[in-house]
């Protein structure tokens, strides 16, 4: 078990910036573990869902936003769904990953990869290009052996485009983005 | 002949989905529903966009949204549950004034509000309504048995989906019921399949789509009718790494519901692309409905 020293590393500041980023009151949280239990991702989490609510509410910022399990989290909507306090878990998950990018910590760096890849895609032909992605991916991770034997198994099916389906409005999409940096670093 | 509703597809409609968006709109056309394509949609961002800011997720959204009111439409319905849930979260979230100008602001046409999005499946229950699919049955798929899986977000949260139950949805299990097949009760319907962690943890895809699979095997299903395109891609594409990562031997057909609602309501099977699945699920249907047929003449 590990002891926490509240006096020490509460931080107040954090616990505040969650509830208002997710728009949800973590004191509610009263620990029942439905959360953990409806939770698929549980068995490779290194913290378990309710744990990192009961260390919110203790505002162990450090811990939280270096673990695992931000970047594991499938939004699934289990805990949403089932939490009896009407808490939106899911959402507090979410906002703890764009403060854990905001401070340039992804515990699991090939997964936030995965996803900037992806949103690379969508910026650049307003539509995601599915080969491009995994080309991207394999390309950044270096993970050269990334589905490799499903490659015969797709490929013939005449499913996946080799080229990107650039749409008319392209530049709406990029801009989408320009503004949203510039709103973020202002 | 209803209103026209419109239309996205979604990216993957595209490429690893082609086959739910041609029986989709096969499906759509044969039961007298309208559908008109977004004029160039994007992309909604799916996870990736939410995982890195919400005001981002839902103005890639809303763009769609608004082209949607450009075309004097009121109603966009979508096959995949993915662009279903950030369009309805977007149009949840935009209610609060606040927030909704953070996202217009990012966008070139401000997005009023004012456009629903809905699934196939909610439109197919709600708008052409189960009598009538039942109507439009020409040949019933009688003796197939099939497990429905809906998958994670289909339906939840309920706050922001707002359609069937969000634990044990039926919307799925009624139209294939309605087609004639023997929906079993499948107890996994909302479980989580891995998403889109088959590329960076295909551990983690093999041991949540692993128990599915094993799920349908257990129950005795012929086949797994899904909704979603990434379920399809873990459960059909996936599922001989599953069987290599857990030392298992499934080989289960996983179609679209809609590819089967197509076999029912006769559609060409050129419409319906069977072929571009993995496992093509014609052998074992066909043996199903020909049981089923030798069963009758027997009777």
């Amino acid at each position: 078990m590990n002891i926490i020293n509240l006096s020490n590393d509460f931080d107040a500041d954090f616990v505040h910036r969650v509830e208002e980023e997710s728009g949800q009151k973590v004191s509610l949280c009263y620990q029942c573990g439905n959360c953990t239990a409806g939770c698929p991702y549980t068995f490779a989490y290194d913290i378990p869902v309710s744990q990192i609510m009961r260390l919110l509410q203790a505002g162990q910022k450090k811990t939280i936003l270096s673990c695992k399990s931000l970047w594991l989290c499938a939004t699934c909507e289990s805990c949403t769904t089932r939490c009896p306090n009407n808490i939106d878990v899911a959402r507090i998950m979410d906002v703890l990953r764009h403060m854990a990018r905001r401070e340039g910590r992804a515990a699991i760096p090939h997964i936030k990869t995965f996803w900037d890849v992806f949103l690379d895609s969508v910026r650049a032909h307003g539509r995601v290009f599915e080969l491009g992605l995994t080309a991207g991916y394999v390309t950044k991770t270096g993970r050269f052996w990334t589905d490799i034997e499903l490659g015969p198994k797709i490929f013939p099916k005449g499913k996946l485009s080799l080229t990107p389906h650039d749409i008319q409005g392209r530049e709406h999409v990029a801009r989408i983005f320009e503004r949203f940096e510039r709103e973020s670093n202002s | 002949m209803s209103e026209s509703i419109a239309y996205y597809p979604g990216c993957s409609g595209l490429g690893t989905s082609k086959e739910y968006d041609a029986s989709t709109r096969a499906v759509c056309e044969a039961v007298g529903l309208d559908l008109v394509d977004i004029p160039d949609w994007s992309c909604c961002g799916s996870t990736p966009a939410h995982t890195k800011d919400h005001t981002l997720s839902a103005a890639l959204s809303a763009r769609n949204l608004q082209l949607v009111s450009g075309m004097g439409l009121n109603l966009a319905i979508t096959p995949c549950p993915s662009c279903l849930t950030n369009l309805r979260t977007a149009n949840h979230r935009m209610e609060n004034a606040g927030f909704g100008e953070k996202v217009n602001k990012l966008l070139d046409e401000p997005y009023a509000g004012g456009v629903d999005a809905q699934s196939v499946i909610q439109a197919l229950v709600e708008i052409v309504g189960l009598d009538n699919l039942a109507a439009a049955v020409r040949t019933p798929l009688t003796g197939l048995k099939v497990a429905c899986y809906y998958g994670c977000i289909m339906n939840r949260p309920p706050e922001v989906m707002a359609f069937d139950d969000c634990e044990n949805p039926m919307a799925m299990d009624n139209i294939l019921t309605a087609m004639g097949a023997t929906v079993l009760p499948f107890p996994l319907k909302v479980e989580c399949c891995g998403a889109s962690y088959g590329m960076p943890r295909p551990d983690v895809v093999a041991r949540l789509t692993g128990k599915l699979l094993d799920a349908a095997r257990d129950l005795g299903a012929d086949m797994i009718a899904v909704a979603c395109p990434l379920c399809q891609m873990n459960l059909d594409l996936r599922q001989g790494q599953v069987n290599r990562i857990l030392g298992t031997n499934y080989r289960i057909p996983v179609p679209y519901f809609t590819q089967l609602m197509g076999v029912a309501l006769n559609i060409a099977e050129a419409q319906l692309g069977f072929g571009k699945l993995c496992i093509d699920p014609r052998p074992v249907l066909s043996k199903a409905l020909a049981n089923a047929g030798s069963q009758a003449k027997g009777a």
